[in-house]
């Protein structure tokens, strides 16, 4: 993870739009600018942050679903629960279900979990539209083969 | 149509916080009960679930948009219910 820069998913682990899942490994960075005002002396990786990652595998999810054809935005957070604080250097699998793929919108539910323990969970809601520009595509591609995405899934784009 | 009615102004109320009895059949979702368009993707889960479906939203509001429809086609609760009978009676049996 690098949690200035967003890139909450280190490497995509499970990828089935089949089976409406998917898992990534995520680990948190012993160091980053985050963690000078999130906590002094107590460093955690802020809630919200938490909330993306979950945010983030969903997307993936949602992506591999559609073949790159369109991008999810986030746009509703339901039941979020933060159950564990997370640390610097710790491992954190997440994990996407897609309860939804609606016309225009999908509904995905969120897990984090570390050592086998719950960690977070949502309900998270996307406005899936067609990608705003060829810029955000390509860079999505290029994240997408960065945390190993299969290449089966960018059959459209 | 009417259990169909039923069932949409339920998720509605629920999923909305509008009273029950502020939702006839002759209501426009947006225009007369303040549905907005982020909780109307609520209202359309809620009833895609129920009923099976995959309402065609996109295809709704590029034709609302391009004038080739009244928002009233889709968005009066009884048309909204008569379009949902016509996709649920369209499923593979």
């Amino acid at each position: 993870m690098r949690l200035e820069y967003f890139q909450m998913v280190d490497r995509i682990s499970l990828l089935d739009p089949a089976a409406r899942i998917a898992r990534a490994e995520c680990r948190v960075p012993e160091d980053s600018p985050v963690f000078e005002g999130h906590f002094p002396g107590h460093p955690l990786v802020p809630g919200v942050l938490l909330i993306e990652t979950m945010a983030q595998i969903g997307g993936w999810l949602v992506l591999a679903t559609l073949r790159f054809t369109r991008m999810p935005f986030l746009v509703q957070v339901k039941e979020a629960k933060l159950r564990a604080f997370v640390v610097p250097g710790q491992m954190l699998e997440a994990e996407a279900k897609l309860l939804h793929d609606g016309s225009g919108f999908a509904v995905v539910e969120g897990r984090i979990r570390s050592a086998g323990k719950p960690v977070a969970g949502a309900e998270i809601t996307y406005r899936v539209v067609p990608f705003p520009n060829e810029t955000l595509r390509d860079e999505m591609l290029k994240t997408a083969r960065r945390i190993a995405v299969p290449e089966a899934f960018f059959d459209a784009a | 149509m009417s259990s169909t009615f039923d069932t949409v102004a339920g998720i509605i109320s629920e999923t909305c916080d509008i009273p029950r009895e502020k939702i006839t059949p002759e209501s426009h979702a947006i225009n007369d009960l303040g549905i907005d368009s982020l909780d109307f993707l609520d209202v359309a889960f809620a009833i895609d679930k129920a009923f099976g479906i995959k309402m065609p939203l996109e295809q709704w509001t590029q034709d609302v948009n391009e004038g080739k429809v009244s928002s009233d086609r889709y968005f009066v609760l009884q048309d909204l219910c008569a379009n949902i009978d016509a996709l649920v009676a369209a499923k593979p049996a």
